[in-house]
């Protein structure tokens, strides 16, 4: 591969600023540098036309109406993208932010599900993004719902996943199937690769297409201005990825 | 340090803290919203008790400090965690170990049901939630039909009315109007907490509510019950526009407290009183 440069890292987060064409306004919650790094390139890329609003970040924050501001947009539909993770997603689209085992006596307990639980309702395309793809996290069903990945038709869900990104690949979510679709692979890796690290049962197309990888332009905006400004919120992840110098910023 | 006026608004730190009595239902902002961190290693130098802690809508040092001192009964929280720098140790320690009871919420619902008291009503719709174990776990959230609509079901959360809300702010006058900048959710919460305690970085001489550009960020008295004024009172976490989180002071934090013996030992260290002699 021409890639031998390119961190999986990199390749994640071109994957993601494409995802996100065509989006007016990106929201990104907390401790998310790979979507909040996708989102600044996406936004470089489209000439700046695109809001990003980082939850976390005083000077990237559109918001001046407090931490409500941001679901009360999203309950309103003004908001196009939002990122969610899970300590386990499964293959209908659950995910798991809360605990591993029994909920009253769990065997590990995660932060929580933050805003999950709603935004998942709300905002048109939620994209999921997992940095470790294996059999633990990409599971068959997860052990506790903090949101749903499906709901009754008579639910209001006006939004809901649209896509499944990981360091192997890219999977579209099927609303009516209540399914995930392999979309493409990163480039480097294969289908026998995702089969054996993902724990559930996915659609796909015979053969996988292979995305390309990143081209000149992109990781160049990604490693200088995208990389500058995730350092606010970021810096070990700018230092570790980009390799900036791990400077507090303000 | 500041003179302290006749004023009974202004008072030094642990008579405003006196507030805060064991049992209290407690709220606090998130990371980023300025956490009265100076009042919170006086609450525990105190000794405070059987907290119903709750988090606008997450938290980090703070309630991880205040759990692992035992000061926490019950927490209320949508996350609790150091973010980039990783999991909150005694949180995560003291959830699994089932020493203090959590009730898992989301984050628009806690501002939601905040946002409930706030207006003197009794509950919120919130969409979404519906199909989550979150739903399930909190047998004090219902799901009703929208009345008007039809086969529309939608969560009601009951409102949530703290004893107090506790946050640090960058100026308060000798009135007590407190100048929150653009940090709303702080009204929000001393809306609807009965009682707000406030730590600030200094006083404002003059009063807030006569400026023009400072009186639409500026709670009012009538709300708060208590300022301490605390110079770089939310260390070892930032203040927006005013000072960054000490993040080698935190690495060192999740160092100690990975351990029961450690987290003592930052308590000696950081928290509590140095022995006499």
């Amino acid at each position: 591969m021409p890639s031998g440069d390119i961190r999986p890292e990199e390749v994640l987060i071109d994957a993601l600023a494409r995802l996100i064409a065509g989006a007016h306004h990106v929201a990104v919650g907390a401790n998310s540098p790979i979507p909040s790094a996708a989102a600044f390139l996406a936004q470089h890329l489209g000439g700046g036309g695109l809001r990003v609003s980082l939850q976390e970040s005083p000077r990237h924050s559109l918001f001046t109406d407090g931490g409500r501001e941001l679901f009360d947009a999203a309950g309103q539909g003004r908001i196009d993208v939002f990122f969610l993770s899970g300590a386990q997603i499964d293959g209908a689209g659950n995910i798991n932010l809360v605990a591993l085992g029994d909920y009253a006596h769990p065997n590990r307990r995660f932060p929580g599900s933050y805003g999950s639980s709603y935004l998942y309702f709300v905002v048109a395309r939620v994209i999921l993004v997992r940095t470790e793809h294996s059999r633990r996290t990409l599971v068959e069903k997860v052990d506790f719902v903090s949101a749903p990945g499906v709901s009754p038709s008579n639910v209001y869900r006006p939004g809901g996943p649209t896509a499944l990104a990981t360091p192997l690949c890219t999977f579209a979510f099927d609303k009516a199937r209540g399914r995930f679709r392999l979309e493409t692979l990163h480039p480097g890796h294969t289908l026998e690769e995702v089969l054996d690290n993902t724990g559930f049962a996915f659609d796909r197309s015979d053969p996988v297409p292979t995305s390309p990888p990143p081209t000149p332009e992109v990781l160049k905006a990604m490693r200088g201005t995208v990389a500058s400004r995730l350092r606010e919120l970021y810096p070990q992840f700018a230092s570790s990825v980009f390799g900036l110098p791990a400077v507090e910023a303000r | 340090m500041e003179p302290i006026s006749s004023n009974r608004t202004l008072r030094d730190l642990s008579e405003a803290l006196a507030a805060i009595e064991n049992g209290a239902t407690l709220v606090v902002p998130a990371n980023y919203g300025g956490v009265a961190m100076e009042a919170t290693r006086s609450l525990v130098r105190r000794g405070v008790k059987a907290l119903h802690l709750i988090t606008l809508p997450t938290s980090s040092l703070q309630a991880d400090l205040l759990i692992g001192a035992g000061c926490v009964r019950l927490l209320e929280t949508s996350a609790v965690s150091f973010g980039e720098l990783g999991p909150a140790p005694r949180f995560v320690a003291n959830v699994i170990g089932g020493t203090v009871s959590i009730k898992d919420a989301t984050c628009p619902a806690l501002h939601a049901a905040l946002q409930a008291a706030e207006k003197g009503v009794p509950f919120m719709p919130l969409r979404g939630i519906i199909g989550s174990d979150l739903l399930a776990q909190r047998p004090d959230w219902k799901v009703m039909d929208n009345p008007f609509g039809a086969s529309d079901p939608i969560v009601l959360l009951p409102a949530i009315r703290p004893d107090v809300a506790l946050f640090h702010a960058p100026i308060a006058d000798r009135e007590g109007n407190v100048w929150v900048g653009r940090r709303r959710e702080l009204f929000t919460m001393a809306h609807a907490a009965a009682k707000s305690v406030v730590t600030v970085e200094k006083l404002f001489e003059g009063n807030l509510l006569e400026d023009p550009l400072m009186s639409g960020n500026t709670i009012p008295a009538f709300y708060i019950e208590a300022v301490a004024i605390s110079p770089r009172g939310a260390w070892p976490l930032g203040l927006a526009d005013h000072y960054p989180q000490d993040r080698a002071h935190l690495i060192e934090y999740l160092r100690l407290a990975a351990t029961d013996a450690g987290f003592q030992q930052y308590l000696n260290q950081h928290v509590l009183p140095r022995p006499a002699g």
